[in-house]
């Protein structure tokens, strides 16, 4: 076996002519096409297969159903480009939009921060290293349902610590829930508490790749510890950075479980939709209000924003430390 | 070269395709033959286990005591019971409606609130024919709209009544002592024959009290008292009896939730929405003082979720201001896509029985829709301990009788729900007062279309 896959190894030596030229036996020459170009098709199709039930299937299912007025105990009928238009003058879909964009970039912009600065403490020689560094991806492994009972506790307006705290200040109780910017401060939160230090990670991973001789030659030079991380990593980590604000914009973009949680699971949002993303608007028109063809219209919207945010995140990072 | 590996990649495809077809024939197979075996003699070895899927809060349906009674007397038929949350317009019924279309998913009995009727009747192919076995004969046990409700368009008896609502006024005993107001359950409802007056003893009672607000939320008497208006309004809420909405043009909806706005503006809630955490924290906490109560609130008040235990004795119940009301009341259907129809329509007929709903009374307070359990002694002079030992039978019994049936339409339950959002947004201020009666209309005919 291990003889057939080392010739089939697209490798730069020239084969000797007379070992490629020969001709198979009849009957192996099955085995031999099944080993050599059909097993790695077999072996990387699960995941396709996989994509095409899960993903390309209910991609092109939803974009049909956009296009009817499609009631789940109702009928089923043709509207064109109906629910797009009707769309795009919802005032409720616009300001699930509004939410969404808010909280991303509110839980974003200091996520990313923090994460870099985390992830440049955690690249220095400490004692417990690993035991440091696997701490901050403990958040990541608590359920998000989890994380949200734990913060819509603090975050209550009679007996929330957070207003508690406030209270020695002599603030006002804040109702979390009922305000707009606090109730997305604290949405935010709960993100950040869970994904800094996962981004923290993969930026120190990042940060590792870097060679040490830049580094080393930057002390020489006289630069700063500053400097240096401005200079060297900042610059040094842009493939990392597109990664991870690409992943947090699709994350932030499709946000779901936190803000559904920190209202006891209503997909509303908060009684005005204080809160609603655009996510809980599509569950909200499909599976609450059963407008499966209005849900499908406005899905593929948010696939456009998120398109649209991740073209945005991609241009702005692709220009750090490029203009030296 | 090129060729070649064109063909072998179509091969691979194809070998795949094979592959994953053999997989899902065999296993359509096993699942035919399973249900062939399953479906056809359910007598088979080995008790049958039938899921009763409920909703609410506290005590919710109150059958605790009445499914242990069942499961230690039926070996063969065990009922599991799951009542799977509190809120029913926003999370149970939707995900019902989900179930029941797909065809899984629903359990074997399932509980429907009044507001998911319409359209239940709507849909007589989502149920099993209770007629089939033999449950026409217990048409004499329930007043006639109760039964009329649970049989669908084209004459099929798919549900049947478990509770109804009646109305009174919850209060605390001890907080209205302490306010300087009469304590005793006729007193207190001398002191409220209108929502008037009611709003006048709220205003004495928060003169001398200031941490605890008189009532709960804006969203709760709103309910009560847009079913007592409704009453007035030929029996109808949000839809007309042909299912237009009528949400701006019956008297019911703006009297309501003018109200609703009155208490709200005049600083007399607590502020908090029914059934969500904060609202069973805030009971415990006493934050409010009064709550308006349907019989089956007297268990979302008793249970654990609710004020629970340390709170027996403090609670009573009074008259309702405006005399009577229906608000809720359930029914229990069997969904067609049940393995086991014949089991689970035995397990309604018992659940829907004189025995089963005296203990669900006894446990849980809620009302018998039963006619032979609302005579039976048992309810009839059945005083409820943790409420001071109000006299809940005589209370409840005695208007179950005349109540009167409000017509719910089909989309009730998704223009509820979106009424009920605005209705609370005022409250805790995020929707202007100003706008908000703008809002209810709006937001409810999206609601419907």
């Amino acid at each position: 076996m291990s003889l057939h896959v080392d010739a089939g190894q697209p490798t730069r030596a020239p084969m000797p002519p007379s070992r490629r030229h020969v001709r198979p036996r009849p009957g192996r020459s099955f085995m031999t096409w099944l080993d050599l170009k059909a097993a790695p098709y077999l072996l990387v199709s699960p995941y396709y297969l996989l994509f095409l039930v899960f993903g390309l299937f209910p991609l092109g299912f939803t974009l049909y159903y956009s296009f009817f007025d499609y009631d789940l105990t109702g009928t089923v009928e043709w509207t064109g480009l109906g629910n797009y238009t009707a769309m795009l003058g919802d005032a409720a879909f616009w300001k699930a939009v509004v939410n969404t964009l808010a909280m991303f970039v509110i839980a974003t912009v200091p996520q990313m921060l923090l994460a870099l600065l985390l992830a440049n403490a955690l690249n220095k020689r400490m004692k417990a290293q690993l035991f440091v560094r696997l701490g901050v991806l403990l958040p990541l492994v608590t359920s998000v349902v989890a994380v949200a009972v734990v913060f819509t506790q603090l975050y209550g307006r009679d007996w929330g610590v957070v207003n508690w705290v406030l209270g020695w200040f002599g603030a006002d109780p804040i109702d979390w829930k009922a305000e707009r910017l606090p109730s997305w401060l604290a949405i935010a939160t709960m993100i950040d508490w869970r994904w800094t230090g996962y981004n923290a990670i993969i930026f120190l991973a990042g940060m590792q790749t870097i060679p040490k001789d830049l580094y080393e030659a930057a002390s020489i030079d006289g630069a700063s510890r500053r400097r240096q991380f401005w200079q060297i990593t900042i610059p040094m980590l842009r493939p990392t950075m597109i990664f991870v604000v690409l992943n947090s914009t699709i994350g932030g973009l499709t946000l779901f479980s936190e803000p559904t949680t920190f209202y006891n699971g209503n997909v509303h949002g908060g009684t005005n939709s204080q809160f609603q993303t655009v996510s809980m608007f599509i569950f909200e028109q499909g599976f609450r209000e059963f407008d499966y063809g209005y849900a499908s219209a406005a899905a593929w919207l948010l696939f456009l924003l998120i398109l649209i945010g991740s073209a945005i995140n991609f241009l702005l990072i692709r220009r750090i430390g490029g203009n030296k | 070269m090129i060729a070649n590996s064109r063909r072998g990649r179509l091969l691979a495809v194809a070998a795949v395709a094979a592959l994953a077809l053999g997989a899902t024939a065999c296993q359509s197979d096993d699942k035919g033959s399973d249900t062939a075996s399953g479906g056809g003699s359910s007598a088979a070895a080995g008790p049958v286990t039938i899921t009763l899927q409920t909703f609410g809060g506290g005590k919710n349906f109150g059958y605790k005591e009445a499914v242990d009674k069942w499961n230690a007397e039926h070996k063969d038929i065990q009922i599991k019971y799951d009542n799977l949350t509190d809120q029913f317009e926003q999370v149970y019924w939707p995900q019902m409606i989900q179930w029941l279309q797909s065809g899984a998913g629903a359990g074997d009995v399932v509980g429907i609130d009044e507001g998911g009727m319409g359209l239940a009747k709507a849909h007589p192919e989502w149920w099993a024919d209770l007629g089939e076995f033999g449950l026409q004969n217990r048409k004499n046990d329930f007043a006639a709209w109760k039964w009329e409700n649970g049989v669908t368009a084209d004459g099929k008896l798919f549900g049947l009544g478990t509770d109804v609502g009646g109305m009174s006024l919850c209060y605390r005993r001890d907080l209205f002592e302490k306010a300087g107001l009469p304590s005793d359950r006729d007193e207190v409802s001398k002191l409220w024959p209108t929502w008037d007056d009611f709003i006048k003893v709220a205003h004495k009672f928060q003169d001398k009290i200031k941490d605890t607000k008189f009532v709960d939320g804006t969203n709760t008497l709103y309910n009560v008292v847009l079913v007592q208006e409704g009453a007035k309004n030929g029996n109808v809420t949000y839809f007309d009896k042909d299912n237009n909405l009528i949400v701006d043009k019956n008297p019911a909806v703006k009297t309501a939730y003018d109200f609703a706005q009155k208490i709200s503006q005049e600083g007399l809630t607590a502020k908090l929405r029914n059934f969500t955490p904060e609202w069973n924290t805030g009971m415990k906490k006493s934050q409010f003082a009064t709550l308006g109560c349907p019989s089956w609130m007297l268990g979302a008040v008793s249970g654990d979720g609710g004020a629970g235990p340390d709170f027996k004795g403090k609670w009573d119940v009074a008259a309702v201001p405006g005399g009577g009301g229906n608000w809720g009341g359930s029914w229990l259907a069997v969904p067609k896509q049940s393995k086991h129809p014949k089991e689970a329509a035995q397990v309604l007929d018992y659940l829907t029985g004189k025995d089963a709903e005296v203990s669900v009374f006894n446990y849980a307070g809620n009302m018998p829709s039963n006619v032979q359990a609302q005579q039976d002694p048992a309810v009839q002079g059945a005083k409820n301990e943790y409420f001071n030992d109000a006299p809940v039978g005589e209370i409840f019994a005695k208007s179950a009788a005349s109540l009167q049936p409000i017509f719910l339409g089909v989309k009730h339950a998704q223009v509820k729900n979106a009424i009920e959002s605005v209705v609370s947004a005022i409250d805790d201020g995020s929707v202007p007062y100003a706008n908000g009666w703008k809002k209810l209309v709006d937001d409810a005919v999206k609601a419907a279309g």
